[in-house]
């Protein structure tokens, strides 16, 4: 046993800080500072992927075969949170680090030729096609259709999918679809890749709580997709999908994003006045807070053991779950303290302007829109598999079931 | 000891449901929150016309109420339907301090208020004042025969609408002292006022009122000079009241929609409320719920009583309902999953009701530390 991390390890973070310090631009920090990201526009991400790119960085996953970096899961943990720390634009998931991983393992020879050297140029953008309005918790149930045509060199698909995460930045989504009806559920599902420029293909926006586009419905009628865009074979979808999903659940911990969350949380406390004292000296959110400052820092061992045994080549098992339910409960609890710092002033409502004046809202404790992102928030609870879905799963498993 | 509504309080609580369940659905409130001010002139001028107005003031007042369970059956109504129009502003906070301090020419205020004419704001908390009532720093100086404003209200809401604004003001002492505040009835087109207004994430509008050397005559105060720090507190704990009755009435909607959602809903072949980990969730939100009621009870029926067990009694609910409302808001969402994220579906907005009202009159934590000291005393 040895707490600290190796010179080696130790240098490599000082790169990494050292090219946040020098590469990331001030306009894309602020965003992220300013607002978590949420005003963070399709060319501001794509700005941030290409900086990554040209430092080789963007896609530290991948095999070194594809032009990925191979770091090992502990690099990988210093670079989240150093970039986390330096508020960076988080890398859109999507193609990185679930679409590809998938693709590497299952995808053909000409698919990888294809679509990776694409997805590193910015020239797609791809998000996933997996939930269903019927369709949540109950992934397998999916009711979108796909089938071939009598010339046999299409699938006709039909259906709809939900909760696309910034579907409307992009032009390629890959998709769970049902190819066969007559068998057990999990059976009968394959793994398409789609065109969003194909006929047949309605965007449409879903507005979050918060007043945020970020995820949509996407609906196809007819739409035809040659076949080559099948993945891997038909009706083995499911445990494609099952595979992305354990690269869905890396850093599902965001041990980054809470120690950055806390640390605006302590900002905040320190320059807030309540009863007369500063919000930090009063013993009831200082408990709290120490509460979950104390959780954290036991999390980020857990994070790390788990990451130290895959980096010695073994795959997380329900330890992922465990992360993503412990990751989440303390995210939102650093929301729920950092929104009760703001006091009064959590109450505009950030997607709004101010009228008669240029300033922004009022803020003056620089906390930006705390209380929005407690509410955007609570989704991490949800998506991804829901908390209850991941204890189902911890239990199932470590119980024998 | 009797819980039940009395005839009247039960006929208006009848009568104001189910106005509002015809009448302020979720498109209707989502189309309201989307437009420029905020609020429905023409619902506004239908619950004046139901009398909701009229039975938030005592009968010497004008009215045929203000009791602290006239509050508690109007304000849970309100919240049971996520209504955004500033009731509690107009008539409890400002409307309120008019009729417990105005003299003859001021109260008469009180009667427009009540048909519906008059819109009203409560300028008092400041930048730096968080929850706390006696800091106030804006200050009022004699100048001549008038009096002289100067300062920054925050988070004022209904400041926008408001044709007249109550303006706390400083005359002596140092600003966390409760002797030296005045307050001031002003109309809102007076100049040096200045209205910076936003939206809220709870819905209904706020602005940041700037005073710069605003001129009004001395007849423009309210009560006694330097002497209404305790009407302000009494008038924010009936405000309280009716927001905590408020706030009740909210996640009884919250429930209920859960309970529904739970029942239909269904994955893995059956209804998700058959799922045991999710049934008892359910059953916890609804022994809060019980908590939660008898909490809005417990200040309502002492909102009449002495300074201190009204205080005791408004730091304990706070408290509770502050407690109470996050685990019915946060377990509401979870249940429902990504449906309740979205800003159509109804959870959505009563889930932001619940969680903002801790951010109003004090959160969890003020009260906690207030009910502490009040006890102590």
């Amino acid at each position: 046993m040895d707490l600290n991390y190796t010179d080696e390890e130790k240098a490599f973070r000082e790169e990494v800080r050292r090219f946040l310090a020098e590469k990331l631009p001030k306009e894309l920090r602020d965003k992220v500072a300013g607002s978590d990201g949420d005003t963070l526009t399709k060319a501001d991400m794509e700005r941030w992927h290409g900086i990554l790119n040209a430092q080789g960085w963007l896609v530290p996953n991948w095999p070194k075969k594809f032009g990925g970096a191979e770091w090992n899961a502990v690099q990988k943990h210093i670079f989240e949170e150093e970039a986390a720390a330096a508020d960076a634009p988080r890398i859109v998931p999507f193609g990185f680090s679930m679409l590809a991983p998938v693709l590497h393992k299952f995808g053909s020879q000409e698919q990888n030729d294809y679509w990776l050297p694409r997805m590193l140029n910015g020239d797609d953008w791809w998000c996933q096609g997996y939930s269903e309005p019927g369709a949540g918790s109950d992934l397998a149930s999916l009711k979108t259709t796909a089938v071939k045509n009598e010339a046999g060199t299409h699938y006709v698909v039909n259906g709809q999918k939900t909760w696309t995460t910034l579907g409307q930045h992009a032009n390629m989504i890959f998709c769970l679809v049902r190819t066969n009806k007559d068998v057990k559920q999990q059976e009968g599902i394959s793994f398409l890749l789609i065109d969003m420029n194909t006929p047949g293909i309605e965007v449409r926006p879903i507005i979050l709580l918060d007043g945020v586009h970020e995820v949509n419905e996407v609906w196809f009628t007819d739409v035809e997709v040659p076949v080559e865009n099948l993945v891997g074979e038909e009706n083995k979808g499911w445990t494609y999908a099952k595979y992305l999903l354990t690269h869905e659940r890396t850093n599902i911990a965001g041990v980054g994003f809470s120690q950055a969350g806390l640390n605006t949380v302590k900002r905040l406390a320190k320059s807030e006045i309540a009863n007369g004292k500063p919000l930090i000296q009063n013993p009831h959110y200082a408990a709290r807070v120490a509460q979950v400052e104390i959780d954290l820092k036991a999390m980020a061992t857990t994070n790390m053991r788990i990451i130290s045994k895959a980096a010695g080549g073994g795959t997380p098992g329900i330890e992922a779950s465990m992360l993503k339910v412990k990751g989440t409960i303390i995210r939102q609890e650093i929301n729920d303290l950092a929104r009760r710092a703001a006091g009064v002033y959590a109450m505009p409502f950030a997607s709004e302007a101010v009228d008669g004046s240029n300033a922004g809202l009022p803020d003056p404790l620089g906390a930006g829109p705390v209380a929005a992102k407690y509410f955007n928030n609570r989704k991490l609870s949800i998506f991804g598999g829901s908390n209850e879905i991941q204890r189902g799963i911890i239990a199932k498993v470590s119980m024998g079931g | 000891m009797n819980f039940e509504l009395t005839e009247e309080r039960q006929m208006l609580q009848d009568t104001l449901r189910r106005f509002l369940r015809d009448r302020y659905d979720t498109a209707t409130r989502n189309t309201i929150l989307d437009s420029e001010t905020g609020m429905s002139g023409e619902i506004w001028n239908e619950l004046a016309e139901l009398g909701v107005i009229g039975a938030l003031f005592t009968e010497e007042q004008g009215g045929f109420g203000g009791k602290g369970f006239d509050l508690a059956v109007v304000f849970e109504e309100l919240g049971r339907a996520g209504v955004v129009e500033p009731v509690l502003d107009t008539a409890v906070l400002a409307g309120g301090l008019v009729a417990d301090l105005g003299n003859e020419t001021q109260a008469a205020l009180v009667e427009e208020i009540i048909a519906g004419g008059c819109q009203m704001a409560f300028a008092h908390g400041e930048p730096r004042s968080r929850y706390d009532l006696n800091l106030v720093q804006t200050s009022a100086k004699a100048d001549g025969d008038n009096i002289v404003l100067n300062g920054h209200k925050a988070v004022v809401i209904n400041a926008e609408a408001a044709d007249h604004l109550v303006i706390s003001a400083r005359e002596s002492g140092e600003p966390g002292d409760e002797a030296g505040i005045s307050l001031f009835l002003v109309p809102a087109d007076t100049k040096g006022i200045t209205v910076q207004g936003y939206a809220l994430l709870a819905g209904g509008r706020a602005a940041e009122v700037m005073l710069d050397d605003v001129t009004v005559p001395a007849s423009a105060r309210l009560g006694k000079a330097g002497g209404v720090f305790g009407a302000i507190e009494a008038r924010t704990a009936a405000a309280s009241v009716a927001q905590c009755a408020e706030t009740l009435g909210a996640m009884e909607t919250a429930t209920a929609l859960t309970k529904d959602y739970l029942m239909t809903r269904k994955q893995f072949g059956r209804p998700i409320g058959t799922f045991q980990a999710l049934a008892h969730r359910m059953s916890d939100l609804l022994i809060e719920m019980e908590q939660a009621r008898s909490a809005v009870i417990n200040a309502a029926g002492h909102l009449e009583g002495d300074r201190k067990t009204r205080e005791v009694n408004v730091s304990a609910t706070k408290n509770l309902m502050g407690r109470a409302g996050r685990l019915v808001a946060e377990d509401s969402i979870q249940m429902h999953g990504g449906i309740a994220m979205t800003q159509e579906y109804e959870l959505a907005h009563i889930a932001k009701r619940i969680i903002m009202s801790d951010h109003r009159f004090g959160d969890t934590d003020h009260h906690l530390e207030r009910f502490i000291a009040l006890a102590a005393a």
